[in-house]
């Protein structure tokens, strides 16, 4: 990543144009030709320093449910609780984190009645209890960082 | 709760065409709209409106957070009084470093926390740094917090709608 690559991610992190040619219109505020941005973004997402280019969409938006969760997992068992919950296409992702409640994940659903069905499915799968801690008030997502 | 917005046939199959990504070509949306049947205004008028009602975040890149340094990421999480929580977050949430913050509900009497802050760094004691920076913004309506460092991605994949 060069101090180029640097600029379009910190520039295109969010406002990419709607309209006919937007990768030029995005390029000249850039100061880059359009086939430079093009072949950069191409190999960024390549090279997996971006994991996408386009939109981000808000699950919620769409009728969707989204809950984050937690299991208290017994050391001797993470490995095979590990595999019983991601075996789930429900879980979105999932974090091994240092805490009583070792095992944090989220449920992505298309209905909100996906997410309790997701639930009960772990807990008698894992016979563990699910710890869910579903958004009560949003205050920021902006998922941008410099880069 | 979040007002959800009725999205027709035209608006899932646009959906689903772009979650993984806008073509790279010099017109992506005329792309979108060969591939989808539809006229590209079609197409374009209707991305404003995902975006414009919140459907849509935002369009651009999508970087790996990981690959541009960020290395050491850390739920932080806080008990506050529920009666100030909305002020406390929407503070907390202005911080650059900050990328999600949310209100979610206690779980006593393992979990006393209901304010929990996404933070992100280059390394474990930039994060700390950061934490500070939250604990010394709440002041004494901080009465007890943690913070979770991941330790292993067990799983990843990207939300996707299904058909």
């Amino acid at each position: 990543m060069d101090e180029l690559d640097r600029c379009i991610i910190n520039a295109l992190q969010g406002g990419f144009p709607i309209c006919d040619e937007p990768y030029r219109e995005a390029a000249e505020q850039l100061g880059i030709s359009e086939a430079s941005l093009l072949e950069r973004i191409e190999r960024m997402l390549a090279e997996k320093t971006l994991t996408r280019f386009g939109p981000m969409f808000q699950v919620e938006r769409m009728g969707g449910a989204f809950v984050l969760a937690a299991l208290a997992v017994p050391e001797a068992d993470y490995e095979r609780v590990a595999g019983e919950v991601n075996a789930l296409p429900e879980v979105a992702h999932n974090y091994r984190r240092g805490h009583a409640l070792n095992m944090w994940f989220v449920l992505a659903t298309e209905t909100p009645a996906g997410i309790a069905a997701a639930v009960d499915r772990i807990e008698r799968a894992t016979g563990l209890t699910v710890y869910a801690f579903p958004k009560l008030k949003e205050y920021f997502v902006e998922m941008k960082l410099a880069a | 709760m979040t007002d959800t917005l009725a999205l027709d046939a035209d608006d899932r199959r646009l959906i689903m065409a772009t979650q993984g990504g806008l073509p790279l070509v010099p017109r992506p949306y005329h792309a979108l709209a060969e591939q989808l049947g539809m006229a590209a205004e079609e197409v374009m008028a209707r991305l404003q409106r995902l975006l414009d009602t919140g459907v849509i975040r935002r369009i651009g890149a999508v970087p790996n957070h990981y690959a541009i340094g960020y290395t050491a990421n850390g739920m932080s999480v806080w008990d506050v009084p529920d009666e100030r929580i909305d002020a406390l977050g929407e503070k907390v949430g202005r911080l650059p470093f900050v990328t999600h913050c949310y209100h979610r509900p206690r779980a006593l009497p393992l979990w006393p926390y209901n304010l929990f802050a996404m933070v992100h760094g280059k390394s474990r004691e930039e994060v700390e740094v950061q934490v500070h920076q939250i604990a010394a913004l709440l002041g004494t309506d901080c009465r007890a917090h943690d913070v979770l460092y991941s330790s292993r991605i067990l799983k990843k994949t990207g939300l996707r709608i299904g058909n």
